[in-house]
């Protein structure tokens, strides 16, 4: 057995316990220093996941494919822009540091574990890892009434979704007799009708996974928990916990359940409309930015469905990509919302008024990360957008690719609202917003991750379309 | 005979879970939810797996809800208290569930399983520990990152300052 595959799973998790460490022995004006330790460790692990090589590992449990190396990225990436944007907050706002920091490295591996296993239990239990961490990041400003409940609600809501996807998972082991993926479609095909009570087990998982990535129906925790958790922590939600779930749901579907596609594809075409619409629409009725991007992000879930439905290579390509760029366009655009929270301590939209004023930097990175959400060319959301769409007309779901496009449209209207606020009215206040080292670090990072991609997309799309190809499709 | 006892558990568990959820004093929901755990322990001893129910009854019955009574009764305002168990769509959460249940009903009934001879899972302690070490360390592993993240979580919450 290949163990040095997992070695940079276990680097990162003894790197969380030594922060929690040096968290003892640091006096509680230093400890924002954590911070780019945490910052340290995770660049090291980008170089190890790198360079750690292929295989697998425990049998089916662990696989260090392509498939996992793309998504570990991403969640890394992820977790190094959600720690920037913290450093600042988390000195100003937030106690006990050292384990805020441990937890959000000890959720990344949880979601590196999940997209590099092939078995549903090791998943499940890596699934646990990634939100219990989560859980407890939501409800971390204690004397915030509102980041308690959402600390409540994230919590019941996700047992309650886990306990249905277990049930599914019960299901599905039920008739297949496995709990590895590829055992699982070795018995799908020999199977000539795979009977009801598949759909109901596939049904139950769908639901499961849809809770973690806020599809519409099951999108009612998202937008209390995201306004009520600390705001790094809500960037970090609506990108890795959103990414994590896309890795697991992808790799049970692609990777198991292609034999009997014509039982879920139509589930998920309903799953994509229904959020694009309802995500979008919901959108423009909001007061409050942080609620505003929770809506968005819903949104942007339905588009990444809409290539789920397609079920083929060029799909998984898209999705992945989709989902790098949106980690950049979307923390980048929390991490205006917390430079902003930062210096004025309010997310209402009507106080941004005049901010292209006040500080012109905040203020057109912003209109870049919306434009790229919206997918507005040359930035890199009209790459991504347009390969999720492509593949949707690659299968013929033209009207899946309408709603799409004519949701897209609505959202402008929402992004908009903020960019008028911006640049079209007069300021209330004058100082200019200051911004610290970290929170530019990670601003310019999703900057140049926004126009590269988008002025640039070839080496990104050819390194992850190698990821898609560990399905058959 | 088998099917007797089944059926009996069966009851048992199904009626003290409704209790669980039902019942507006939360001290008496506790003690239902040992009854509910202490059936389920006792469906796992007619499927000939004595090891796992000796640890549900350990960890279910002898650990959580003997923790979750504690803290009923060290917590001053809860003990004697009535609380409601239901929202305001009661209704509405009914028909989904039943309809929900006549569904998956259905689709049972329709399914034919597969039946082992033998138990595919060896119930002696020895072979779970050696499964638990060879095929299934890995998510074994995982599950204490899970406990520590546990643990360091409910400090964090709990820790008053």
């Amino acid at each position: 057995m290949n163990l040095t595959l997992i070695i940079p799973e276990i680097f990162l998790f003894l790197w969380a316990l030594l922060i929690l460490f040096v968290d003892f022995f640091t006096a509680e004006e230093k400890k924002h220093r954590l911070g780019p330790l945490s910052l340290v460790g995770i660049v090291i692990t980008v170089v190890l996941v790198v360079f750690s090589g292929q295989g697998q590992a425990f049998g089916e449990m662990f696989s260090a494919d392509y498939y996992s190396l793309s998504f570990a990225i991403i969640f890394l990436g992820s977790a190094f822009l959600a720690i920037c944007t913290s450093i600042d907050f988390a000195r100003e706002r937030i106690k006990h540091q050292g384990e805020y920091y441990a937890l959000i490295l000890l959720s990344t591996v949880g979601m590196m574990f999940l997209a590099a296993s092939r078995e549903l239990l090791s998943m499940y239990v890596s699934l646990e890892l990634t939100t219990i961490s989560l859980f407890v990041l939501s409800a971390y400003l204690k004397t915030d009434l509102k980041s308690s409940e959402a600390g409540l609600k994230y919590m019941i809501l996700g047992a309650a979704s886990s306990a249905i996807l277990l049930y599914g998972i019960s299901l599905l082991y039920g008739i297949t007799g496995t709990t590895v993926l590829k055992g699982i479609q070795a018995e799908l095909v020999g199977s000539a009708f795979p009977g009801p009570l598949l759909v109901i087990s596939l049904v139950f998982i769908i639901a499961g996974f849809s809770f973690k990535l806020a599809a519409v129906p099951f999108h009612m925790w998202a937008p209390d928990v995201y306004e009520g958790a600390p705001t790094p922590i809500t960037a970090y939600l609506s990108v890795a916990s959103k990414g994590a779930g896309l890795a697991a749901m992808v790799r049970v579907f692609f990777g198991s359940l292609l034999p009997v596609t014509s039982e879920w594809i139509p589930l998920f075409m309903a799953l994509a409309t229904m959020t694009m619409v309802l995500g979008n629409i919901v959108a423009i009725r909001q007061s409050n930015i942080k609620r505003m991007l929770a809506y968005s992000s819903i949104a942007q879930v339905g588009y990444i469905l809409v290539a789920l439905s397609a079920a083929s290579e060029l799909a998984t390509t898209s999705m992945i990509l989709y989902l790098l760029v949106y980690m950049f366009a979307n923390i980048g655009a929390f991490a205006v919302v917390i430079a902003f929270y930062n210096h004025s301590g309010t997310d209402e939209i009507c106080e941004y008024a005049g901010l292209s004023r006040r500080s012109p930097f905040l203020a057109i990175s912003l209109v870049i990360f919306f434009l790229s959400l919206v997918g507005i060319p040359p930035l890199a959301g009209f790459v991504g957008k347009y390969l999720l769409f492509l593949a949707a007309i690659q299968k013929g779901y033209y009207w899946l690719v309408g709603v799409a496009v004519l949701t897209s449209v609505i959202s402008l209207f929402y992004y908009m609202n903020v960019v008028r606020q911006m640049y079209f009215r007069k300021p209330t206040k004058n100082d200019p917003v200051k911004v610290s080292w970290s929170l530019r670090l990670a601003l310019v990072l999703s900057l140049i991750g926004v126009i590269a991609v988008g002025v640039y997309p070839d080496p990104f799309v050819s390194l992850i379309s190698k990821a898609a190809s560990v399905f058959v499709y | 005979m088998f099917d007797l006892a089944f059926y009996i558990l069966a009851v048992l568990i199904l009626g003290s879970a409704l209790m669980v959820v039902t019942l507006r004093n939360i001290f008496h929901c506790a003690l239902f939810l040992v009854l509910c755990m202490f059936s389920i322990a006792g469906i796992y001893i007619l499927l000939e797996a004595e090891f796992i129910a000796a640890v549900q009854v350990l960890i279910y019955v002898g650990a959580v809800t003997i923790l979750m009574i504690f803290a009923v009764m060290l917590t001053h305002q809860l003990t004697g208290k009535t609380i409601r168990q239901v929202n305001d769509q009661p209704i509405a959460a009914l028909f989904i569930i039943s309809s929900l249940l006549v569904l998956t009903l259905l689709a049972l009934s329709k399914t034919t399983w597969e039946v082992a001879s033998s138990s595919g899972v060896s119930p002696s302690a020895t072979e779970l520990g050696r499964a638990l070490m060879t095929v299934y360390v890995l998510p074994f592993e995982v599950v204490s990152v899970v406990l520590l993240v546990a643990l360091v979580g409910a400090i964090v919450i709990s820790r008053g300052d």
